[in-house]
């Protein structure tokens, strides 16, 4: 166990707790900073329980992988994240299901993940959160009750911000591999012996 | 071999089934991402029976809506406004004009009456109220202004599953939509305020 970890960990879940109100007041930090933060929290009390402990078969963490992505599909529903903010039930689940189903769990399956599947998820993510951007900057209709039309074009903004630095963070590795690039060809070579 | 390579998809078609199950669950069969949708689809499907609800018209005058209210067993459209909202209540007045034009056409106005309830009771008196009527050609005798007293105001507006939220400028942000309430206080449709046709249809098969 990693104590240092564990303790940062509760620390993030403790002030996405503390700060939930004024968080949620915004779309924009509700969604881009209040549910990434819940599964960072997740993300690092896997880690600091020693998720390198579990040897995942490949095909298991591509199955769990695909569950960590289903519950990110879920918190994107407009209609449970309406939900949260008037239903305490709902409030708990999120609490709850962000940081084990998508934090705990990608940081468990991700790197035992199939490339071609991390692959087809990242440039999955990059386009949808493209869509979305479009949809929530020019949708004629308020997408959230909770949220005025303005504050829903700031938060289509986000998310494109969010698709150009994510793309940055993924695409600039592969002009500069640490290793001589050898990863991906040593994973395809290795299933080509297997 | 080919039986182990399988057997290497089984837990991500568990995995894909078990997702796509919650999500088909979450959002009724994919029909309802929005919080709008869902009421919707609810008011459709289950017909939920309003509370009563007094209120007060643009003369003063009480006028009830709910199960006590069906003596007449006229289907009431029932559409929320503030009367100085700049925006979206002047053009959804637009469309409640044009829908009475239309059932007047259609011969429906005898079984239907048309109500928009202000949900800033304080600000909207019944002579401010008079004052929006007038603007939008609201007579009395198939469209109505009214307003709910200011601690009923929260009833109506849960009861209907409506959303209010200030937009910072001293105006009000809300769901633009038309709620058909049948002739025993069930509400039994929810509407886009421009879905004319949609509505109509809704009342020739209620009444």
């Amino acid at each position: 166990m990693r104590r240092p970890l564990l303790i940062l960990s509760i620390a993030v879940f403790g002030s996405c707790v503390l700060f939930r109100q004024t968080l949620e007041r915004d779309p924009v930090t509700h969604v881009l900073l209040l549910l990434p933060a819940l599964a960072v929290a997740g993300w690092l009390m896997a880690v600091s329980l020693g998720r390198h402990r579990l040897r995942l078969r490949e095909a298991d963490a591509n199955a769990l992988t695909l569950l960590g992505v289903f519950a990110i599909l879920f918190w994107m529903l407009p209609r449970y994240i309406d939900a949260s903010l008037t239903n305490p039930l709902v409030e708990a689940a999120k609490f709850i299901s962000v940081p084990l189903c998508i934090g705990a769990v990608l940081a468990v399956s991700w790197k035992a993940t199939h490339p071609f599947l991390r692959g087809f998820l990242k440039a999955n993510a990059l386009s949808m959160l493209g869509v979305l951007a479009f949809l929530y900057i020019h949708a004629p209709v308020r997408i959230c009750n909770s949220y005025l039309e303005v504050d829903q074009q700031r938060l289509g903004y986000g998310f494109l911000f969010v698709a150009l630095a994510l793309s940055l963070v993924w695409a600039v590795p592969l002009f500069f591999p640490a290793d001589g690039g050898a990863t991906p060809n040593k994973h395809l070579s290795g299933r080509a012996t297997a | 071999m080919a039986k182990a390579k399988i057997r290497e998809l089984f837990p991500v078609c568990a995995a894909l089934a078990l997702g796509i199950g919650v999500l088909w669950l979450a959002t009724d069969g994919f029909r309802a991402l929005t919080e709008e949708g869902a009421r919707r689809l609810h008011a459709a499907k289950s017909k939920p029976k309003l509370p009563a609800f007094v209120l007060e018209d643009m003369n003063g005058d009480v006028l009830r809506l709910g199960p006590d209210s069906g003596k007449d067993g006229k289907t009431t459209l029932v559409t929320f406004i503030y009367t100085t909202c700049p925006t979206l209540c002047q053009a959804g007045g637009g469309d409640i004009a044009k829908l009475r034009d239309r059932l007047r056409e259609m011969r429906l106005d005898g079984g239907v009456r048309l109500l928009s309830v202000s949900f800033d009771p304080v600000r909207d008196h019944p002579q401010q109220l008079r004052l929006y009527a007038e603007q939008h050609g609201a007579d009395g005798a198939v469209w109505t202004i009214a307003r709910p007293s200011a601690e009923a105001l929260g009833s109506v507006i849960d009861g209907f599953g409506v959303r209010v939220i200030p937009d910072g400028w001293g105006g009000y942000q809300h769901n633009s939509a038309l709620h058909v309430v049948d002739g025993e206080g069930r509400l039994t449709g929810i509407f886009d305020t421009d879905d004319i046709d949609g509505v109509l249809n809704a009342v020739r098969d209620g009444t």
